[in-house]
């Protein structure tokens, strides 16, 4: 292995973070889907995992129309009261302006904005910074950045995180996530080395994030647990509180509840807010609504009951 | 050198796929001389729950196949049962049926399924109309299905009841999560093999084993039910109207001690009990 080569960049940076023993994380986070969460302690659940979902609308198709309705899905996703607002809405920057209209200024729930050419990040380093003061000055409160994946197989790992540093200087007051990709990433090792590259030039406050939704492979408990071990032992070394977004294929009321056990068990209940722990979801939300309900009436609820499910089935 | 027997678990068809119960919970089941025969899935009510989204994910596909298409696959359905008629005759014979009134009950089966196979297309000219009305319009008249419809078979006849309930339910395009007989449920396990193999595609039927008590005030309040076709006492009735107009379902009952084997037992109208009808005014000359 030469000096200079991209693996060595990478052991270099493996050595310092220490690595991932994979077994023991798939091991651990099969212990999470065995925990039994009912009643009282289940709605409760149930309503904090709708406190931090960022709902989000992420289509070619999106129009100002579907914008303004995820938005006030998002201020009032239930017409029970008990039924917190959700955490934020998810948009590309084009729509920020479209939910800032329809949210108004003064509102609990909060726009976030996946900005540098999401989901690739493959476009040059000042449009993405563009973008993102775009985003920020259309009324995004949160800015969702995807890091330099091709940089990071490289070896350029200076590059990846100068990178998030610029765009972190970019966002002003708004607070920032760093998307990872972890499908791109590939092993648990890279995960949990990339996780730290990014909390090293962030904020207190900023989140660390899995994945775009964009790919096959999206948020499970395994990169979960990775990213919160990473935030854990970050928070141990230098106490900076990093929070922690799972996004894509968490569709299921059930898997929220167990990535909130994840989180309970790792980072105990300082992260059980919605300032440091978010879903990034769409199909989520609704299946928390229909549980919460089955919880209140007893009675199985059928999807099309609830807002969003087209099919009549 | 004596040999083992292998023994089959008995695991009811839901989804698709053959499944034990999510309670892990199992119940005796012996045979009519007493022996015991085996431990069958006790399922419960997140079972069902399962059950019905495994039907509701199978309905659309299903409803969009062409009327033909449904007849086709009935009737394969019914060929399956005609090249198992021998193991089914004897099973239901283990269960107390003598041997003609198994034959019986298999070949009245097979024939029912053969019969909702051929009204699969036609139905529709029956059912549906053109409706004068007194106005420059065509006026139509057409069905469509409800969507995943809850069955409650009765004991007996084991097969044939079971079969007579859900066939006309599933040739219009509707799926269905059906309870089993209680006391012989390994007829409709064994049913479940066929339908697993007969081109019917994963979800349309889903087959629950276990306690009737325990699941039926579940299947009364279910929303995402939208009919329940049900052989039923007095008492399990008015749970069942009880619950199903909580959640605006269709309630069907069919009295346990017709006579199945009659050809009166079949209808058209049996499938109507689970049909909507939709109404269409159509200028004329536009």
């Amino acid at each position: 292995m030469l000096a200079n080569s991209p693996s060595a960049a990478l052991a270099r940076l493996f050595d310092e973070v220490g690595t991932v023993d994979c077994v023991g994380v798939e091991e651990r986070v099969a212990k999470y889907t065995t925990r039994s969460i009912k009643k009282a302690s289940k709605v409760k659940g149930l309503k904090l995992a709708v406190s931090m979902v960022d709902l989000t609308t992420l289509e070619g198709k999106d129009t100002p129309g579907k914008v303004a309705s995820l938005c006030r899905k998002a201020l009032r996703p239930h017409e029970d009261p008990g039924v917190p607002s959700v955490a934020a809405v998810c948009v590309y920057p084009a729509m920020v302006r479209h939910a800032r209209k329809a949210l108004g200024s003064d509102t609990a729930v909060r726009i976030a904005s996946v900005a540098t050419a999401f989901p690739s990040g493959q476009a040059p380093l000042k449009t993405r910074l563009a973008e993102v003061k775009a985003a920020v000055a259309d009324g995004a409160d949160e800015i969702d950045m995807v890091i330099n994946r091709g940089a990071y197989l490289a070896g350029e790992l200076a590059e990846v995180q100068d990178e998030i540093a610029a765009v972190s200087a970019a966002r002003g007051d708004a607070t920032l996530k760093v998307i990872l990709e972890v499908s791109e990433l590939e092993t648990y090792d890279n995960i949990r080395a990339a996780s730290f590259l990014a909390m090293r030039v962030i904020r207190e406050g900023d989140f660390i994030k899995t994945s775009t939704g964009k790919t096959s492979l999206n948020a499970t408990l395994g990169n979960n647990q990775v990213m919160l071990e990473a935030i854990r032992d970050f928070y141990l070394d230098t106490g900076v509180a990093i929070g922690m977004k799972p996004a894509g294929g968490i569709r299921t009321a059930k898997q929220s509840l167990q990535f909130l056990i994840a989180v309970k068990e790792t980072l105990g209940d300082a992260w059980l807010t919605n300032e440091r722990y978010r879903f990034g979801a769409s199909a989520l939300l609704n299946d928390l609504l229909r549980q919460i309900e089955t919880q209140k009436t007893g009675a199985y609820q059928a999807p099309y009951y609830f807002s969003d499910a087209a099919e009549s089935y | 050198m004596s040999r083992l027997p292998i023994t089959k678990t008995p695991k009811p068809y839901v989804g698709g796929a053959f499944i034990r119960s999510e309670s892990g919970r199992v119940f005796p089941v012996k045979d009519a001389a007493g022996n015991f025969f085996a431990n069958i899935p006790q399922c419960t009510r997140k079972d069902l729950r399962n059950a019905v989204e495994a039907a509701a994910k199978a309905g659309p596909g299903w409803a969009k196949r062409t009327a033909y298409n449904r007849g086709q696959i009935l009737y394969r359905l019914g060929e399956m049962l005609e090249a198992r008629r021998a193991e089914m005759i004897d099973t239901l014979a283990l269960f107390g049926a003598t041997k003609s009134a198994a034959a019986k009950d298999v070949d009245v089966s097979t024939d029912r399924l053969i019969y909702y196979a051929g009204w699969s297309d036609k139905y529709e000219q029956v059912l549906g109309n053109v409706n004068p009305v007194a106005a420059p319009y065509f006026n139509f008249t057409v069905t469509e299905p409800m969507g995943v419809v809850g069955v409650l078979a009765p004991d007996s006849p084991a097969l044939l009841g079971l079969v007579s309930l859900v066939a006309p339910v599933i040739v219009s395009g509707n799926t269905v999560v059906a309870h089993v007989s209680e006391k012989t449920p390994y007829p409709a396990i064994l049913f479940g093999e066929m339908l697993a193999t007969s081109d019917l595609p994963g979800g349309v039927v889903n087959l629950l084993s276990g306690f009737r008590k325990e699941l039926l005030p579940t299947f009364a309040t279910h929303t995402h039910l939208r009919a329940i076709s049900a052989t039923a006492s007095a008492d399990e009735r008015k749970t069942l109207r009880l619950g199903a107009a909580e959640s605006i379902k269709r309630v069907k009952f069919t009295d346990s001690d017709i006579d199945w084997f009659a050809a009166t037992a079949q209808s058209p109208y049996a499938i109507r009990d689970t049909l909507e009808f939709k109404t269409t005014w159509h200028p004329i000359g536009a």
